[in-house]
């Protein structure tokens, strides 16, 4: 045998199914034809292409290196761990999965990430927060790499109009891994005839984040436009301790917008007692005032029916639809809702005395009941639709009456006097009451379901006083208030806490 | 229409004497076909081979003008039988299906064939589903080619040697009088190639000939009191036909080399992974050069006594690399060298794993462990670089860091998938009436029982939804749910499951999903289909079917979206006093294959200046609260979550991604369930008319007025 033995380039690309991977794939392949190569490709499709993980392996061996008698190379279908030398992925989590199969690694690899995330749908189903660490997965990725060139390719490739397939393309051409000249790429581009600019754009942009790094998202200025009326509330929030001053600015202009200037001066008073149990029984951390802050700005700005149909015509909402939907020039945009009210909603919106009877009454409440047992779409972008709605923002001024006003006030005051006198004798565990409301949100049976589950931690809470961690013990129950729409989760959390009760008596 | 055309690839199979191929394996296979002049061509499609019954559909024209008939078979019991032909008259035949579920179809007629035995050349072409990309429970179908006795050719997975393997196959079947299976595994169905092609061949004896020249011949008909003397012939004459055959035309290969007191035997579509294995460990090179020689069996079964005492002889120890279980392999090298007295040691699976794909990783150290044992002095890689240890580390390193964040990600329905609205229909009644017991199918819907529906207790293969849930068939305070998809209920569910459930006056329900196409096969026509094809006849009504079997309470649901009329129907057949099987047949078309079909044209019509609506979904981030409650009922992968804009809060929010193609389920779902008034949906219309832009300007003009004093409102403040 001769030494040094020519050798296959072996690349590996992992992608999930209909995102163009093959493409990529056959792109290579039509590449290194022309340049001297012989070229072999296999993939997996099957139902994996049915949006689930799969991939594609390519080798290309130099023509060159072979001869008359020396045969055809053979060449491998599968990657071999260890043996790789260029992998790609069109997506982090399938980056990580490279890592993980062992076919990247620190002596050979040169490693293409789209560093976008296309969430796995146990991320996506999570009540709260499922997502992982995309940091983590990206340092994976940097550590196991001979070279990593990341970058995010699906914006690239949104922004160019084109697929992913192409901007992968123009990365690997600007790694400068294959010995094969830029131009020949695009030639290969064009060959494939199908959205030959688009792809080009997108190739270019792919090459240019190989070679001189994808440009980092500027973060967007925080408004700073303050109008009059919350001026002197706004200088107020400045005297609060760095940790909450940012939720509570942005508290008093939540509440401000959701009913009036009056409404933000009740936020800030509500909270002063909080800051003062924080400035006794605190522990330097700040926590308990920033997160109370936070949840209560969020739990005076409930989401009802008048909140709903003003957020739904405001001309920034219009505007942001018409960004989203990339609506193109020459093109009229319609937009209609999906509303479904029910009579609970009705009562919520009715004066406090009148809801009350509606809920109590016979037949008027099965009347609307009747009435409103389907839901209704309702086009905001018509005249009468949001006249409608119009209509139902106007109704603002007599929030202050309304039923559910009164109920979600009489809610957060007992929360708010809960973690007070909580915090005297346990500042941790009145840190985690105030966390534990975010448990009540959502609309209709998400939030009546979360409310629920919020009043039974509150009932266990003596008795996870008399656990040696009370704390850690509400943060498990609330993590687990949030692990399924059944409860099923939470019920089996709270059995566990009757030993650990027992054991510390 | 299948889901991917083949129109311009099937050009490839004119190519003449010396013309050079590049191509799919499955491509290649078709032209070897034509090349072998074949008469008739039959099969179920099912991957890996759904694309070999995607090109013959497309190549129908050049069929034709071959002479050879191709049928899409009802399913592989259909396309076995339909070897029939090549019982009495010298026709080539050849049929294909995924394996090895289909071959458990398909064993009946083929046991038939394989009993009486052929005159004309039978093919079977073998998708062996194993192995990472596998959809189906991991089997072989070796056991079947012993069973039955039918040849099984495993030919290394390069373009030539699958072309020489076909070509072969029809004379080794002809010569023996038997009919001959062609594995071919997941990623050798795929694999991208070239070769040499020849002319193709148009058989001097054709269907017509056949039709009308009718022969019969009783001693080829699997009936008592032939089928004992088929047995006999199978060994006497069969048999030693075949070893002979396969002897003189060297099918099988041997690779000599210098350590030549030990040597590897393997199958020949492993041959190009052990190969790597052994250049990785410096003992071969890039063009089959090995130290070790290698004795490659393109044919699996039957083995070659007389090959196996010839390759073993002066060899102290040889390793079989056989991938799957059982190992029937080394079990018959076993005996074979047993009988033969001859001591060579057989190693095999206890230096490679009995089960599981045999990638390049796993075969490279099997055959480390193999020649360390066997011959120590042979050097393995050259001494680890110095740097290998910390580089190790980093692996070490990088592996944790990844520990645990890497989610499975299965396959799952399509974005604007119509089975979704019906998993989201069920997790409503089931919130109403309970859990029932669901015995699922195979098809898309199967995808049912991943999260985010987790629906579906047992999956007893193609078509037999109903029959899965035939046991539980008595007076009880819940019915139970059956599954299957118009694929499955063509292919056998309307007796299986349906006409079973009638028979046996059975209370369940049966859900039939009609999307129109066979579609987690790759949107291939079946008997429902919806559209019109000049080939085949489609648009047969599913539900006359059911009700021509004897079901009275079938309900039809023609747009699936509506969530609301599938929940209240499902809970009506669930609830109802009516004795007997209910049977739904929800109806609404593949989006996948539908969006193929329309995009295009509405691309055109927009071109043309035509007035086109496009709709799709989105959330309003502002009212989202992130409980994410809609994915839990829908899952679709245009519906995902990003970072909350607000600042007050932490959970993602919902969000709909461009891809949405506006299937309305969205809109359904929140009304349905109740969830939120965050979804809208916006409609864009290009090329809009005169009244539209009419429509709009008042709209502006009135909406506009409005939207001002708001903004004067929200600045004031």
């Amino acid at each position: 045998m001769a030494s040094p033995a020519p050798r296959p380039i072996t690349i590996a690309i992992l992608a999930m199914g209909g995102e163009g991977g093959g493409v990529l794939a056959e792109w290579i392949v039509d590449l290194a034809e022309h340049a001297g190569y012989i070229a072999q490709m296999t993939s997996v499709p099957g139902v994996a292409q049915r949006t689930g993980a799969t991939n594609y392996y390519v080798e290309l061996f130099p023509k060159t290196a072979t001869s008359s008698n020396s045969g055809p190379p053979v060449l491998g279908l599968t990657p071999v761990a260890g043996d790789v030398d260029i992998v790609i992925a069109s997506e982090l989590m399938e980056a990580g999965r490279a890592v993980q199969r062992g076919l990247v690694t620190p002596d050979r690899t040169t490693f293409i990430v789209s560093t976008n995330r296309v969430y796995a749908m146990t991320e996506k189903i999570a009540i709260a927060d499922g997502r992982v660490d995309s940091g983590a997965l990206l340092e994976g990725c940097r550590t196991a790499a001979k070279r990593l060139i990341s970058g995010d390719m699906a914006q690239l490739a949104e922004s160019t109009g084109s697929m992913i397939s192409s901007v992968l393309f123009g990365a690997l051409a600007g790694a400068n891994v294959l010995p094969i000249q830029r131009m020949a790429f695009e030639a290969a581009i064009r060959r494939g005839g199908v959205g030959v600019k688009e792809s080009v754009a997108a190739f270019n942009a792919g090459f240019a984040a190989a070679t001189d790094g994808v440009p980092a998202n500027a973060a967007e200025p925080l408004a700073t436009h303050v109008s009059a009326p919350l001026a002197p509330l706004m200088a107020e929030a400045a005297a609060y301790p760095e940790q909450a001053r940012m939720y509570i600015r942005a508290g008093i202009e939540r509440t401000a917008d959701y009913q009036d200037a009056t409404y933000a001066r009740d936020y800030l008073a509500r909270l002063k007692p909080v800051a003062e149990t924080e400035r006794k029984y605190g522990n330097g951390s700040g926590l308990l005032l920033a997160e109370t802050a936070r949840e209560l700005a969020l739990g005076m700005s409930y989401e009802d029916t008048v909140r709903v149909a003003e957020l739904k015509i405001r001309p920034a909402r219009f505007e942001r639809v018409r960004q989203e939907v990339q609506i193109a020039d020459g093109q009229i945009l319609e937009i209609a809702e999906f509303f479904h009210p029910r009579v609970q909603e009705i009562a919520d919106t009715l004066p406090a005395g009148l809801g009350r009877w509606l809920l109590a009454s016979g037949w008027p409440r099965r009347l609307l009941e009747r009435l409103t047992t389907k839901g209704k779409v309702l086009k905001t972008s018509s005249v009468s639709g949001f006249l409608m709605l119009y209509f139902v923002a106007s109704l603002k001024p007599t929030r202050r009456r309304s039923l559910r006003f009164q109920n979600e006030q009489a809610f957060l005051d007992a929360w708010l006097r809960k973690i007070l006198d909580v915090a005297q004798t346990n500042y941790a565990l009145a840190v985690e009451i105030a966390l534990t409301r975010t448990l009540v949100k959502g609309y209709s049976d998400t939030h009546e379901r979360g409310r629920e589950r919020y009043d039974v931690l509150m009932q266990l809470l003596p008795r996870l006083m008399e656990l040696p961690d009370p704390a850690g013990a509400l943060a498990k129950l609330r993590k687990a208030a949030l692990a399924d729409d059944t409860g099923a989760a939470l019920s089996s959390a709270i059995k566990d806490i009757r030993p650990l009760a027992q054991a510390a008596e | 229409m299948a889901e991917r055309s083949f129109k311009e690839e099937v050009q490839k199979l004119k190519l003449g004497e010396g013309d050079e191929f590049h191509g799919e394996g499955i491509l290649a296979v078709t032209k070897a076909l034509l090349q072998s002049g074949v008469s008739y061509v039959a099969g179920y499609q099912g991957a890996p081979i759904s694309h070999l019954m995607d090109v013959l559909a497309d190549a129908n024209d050049i069929l034709e003008e071959l002479g050879i008939h191709f049928e899409n078979s009802a399913s592989e019991a259909t396309a076995a039988a339909t070897l029939a032909a090549s019982v009495n008259y010298p026709l080539r035949g050849a049929v294909t299906f995924k394996s090895t579920v289909g071959t458990n179809v398909a064993s009946d007629a083929l046991a038939n064939l394989a009993s009486g035995g052929v005159t004309g050349g039978a093919l079977i072409i073998i998708g062996e589903d194993y192995g990472e990309g596998s959809s189906i429970m991991q089997e072989r179908v070796h056991a079947f080619a012993m069973k039955s006795m039918m040849w099984l050719i495993d030919p290394r997975p390069n373009l030539p040697s699958i072309v020489r393997a076909v070509e072969t196959a029809f004379e080794l079947s002809e010569i023996s009088n038997t009919p001959v299976m062609l594995e071919l595994r997941i990623r050798a169905c795929h694999v991208y190639g070239r070769f040499t092609t020849k002319a193709n061949k148009r058989a001097e004896f054709g269907l017509t000939d056949a039709l009308e020249n009718p022969r019969r011949d009783l001693n080829r008909i699997a009936m008592p009191p032939m089928v004992y003397v088929h047995e006999r012939d199978k060994w006497e004459t069969r048999w030693p036909a075949a070893v002979k055959y396969i002897q003189d035309n060297r099918l099988n290969e041997f690779f000599d080399g210098d350590a030549d007191d030990i040597g590897i035997v393997v199958q020949g579509g492993i041959y190009n992974t052990t190969l790597r294995g052994l250049e990785l460990l410096g003992l071969a090179d890039s063009f089959g050069n090995s130290k070790v020689p290698i004795y490659v069996l393109n044919v699996t079964y039957p083995l070659v006594d007389a090959e196996f005492v010839r390759f073993c002889a002066g060899k102290k120890a040889i390793l079989v690399v056989e991938e799957g279980q059982p190992d029937f392999i080394e079990q018959n090298v076993n005996t074979i060298l047993r009988r033969a007295d001859v001591q060579t040691k057989i190693h095999g699976k206890d230096m490679l794993p009995m089960a599981g794909e045999y990638t390049g990783g796993v075969v490279r150290e099997g055959l480390r462990k193999f020649i360390e044992r066997t011959r120590p002095d042979l050097t393995l890689p050259p001494a680890p670089a110095a740097d290998l240890v910390p580089l190790d580390k980093r692996r070490a390193e990088a592996q944790a860091l990844m520990e645990g964040k890497v989610h499975g990600r299965p396959p799952s329905f399509c974005t604007g998938c119509p089975e979704r609205p019906i998993f989201a229909a069920m997790k409503l009644v089931e919130r109403e009436l309970g859990q029932h017991h669901v015995s699922a199918d195979i098809g898309c819907h199967l995808f049912s029982i991943f999260p985010p529906f987790s629906i579906g207790a047992t999956t007893m293969g193609y078509g037999l939804g109903a029959a899965g849930a035939s046991a539980l068939n008595v007076k009880a305070g819940k019915r139970a749910i059956a599954m299957m998809g118009d694929g499955g209920f063509w292919h056998n569910g309307l007796t299986s499951g349906v006409g079973n459930a009638v028979f046996n006056k059975s209370d369940n329900v049966l859900i039939i999903v009609d999307n129109g196409y066979s579609a987690a096969t790759g949107g291939q026509d079946i008997p429902s289909s919806f559209h019109l094809q000049a080939n085949r006849s489609t648009q047969n009504s599913i539900e006359k079917a059911v009700r021509g079997v004897g079901v009275n309470w079938v309900k039809t649901i023609t747009h699936t979206y509506d969530v609301a009329k599938m929940r209240d129907t499902l809970r009506e057949a669930l609830t109802t006093k009516e004795q007997g099987p209910k049977v739904i047949v929800a109806q609404s078309e593949c989006m996948l294959n539908k969006q193929r079909r329309i995009r295009p044209l509405i691309r055109k019509a927009a071109e043309r200046g035509e007035r086109v609506v496009r709709e799709r979904f989105g959330v309003d981030a502002d009212t989202c609260t992130g409980d994410h409650s809609c994915i839990r009922l829908s899952g679709c992968p245009s519906l995902t979550i990003a970072p909350n804009p607000d600042p007050l809060r932490r959970e993602p929010i919902t969000k709909v991604i461009n891809s949405c193609v506006g299937c309305g389920l969205c809109g359904e779902v929140s009304h349905a369930a109740v969830l939120c008034p965050s979804f809208y949906r916006a409609s864009l219309i290009t090329n809009p008319t005169g009244w539209d832009r009419f429509k709009a300007n008042i709209r502006a003009a009135v909406i506009g007025f409005f939207q001002r004093r708001i903004e004067r409102r929200l600045q004031a403040a």
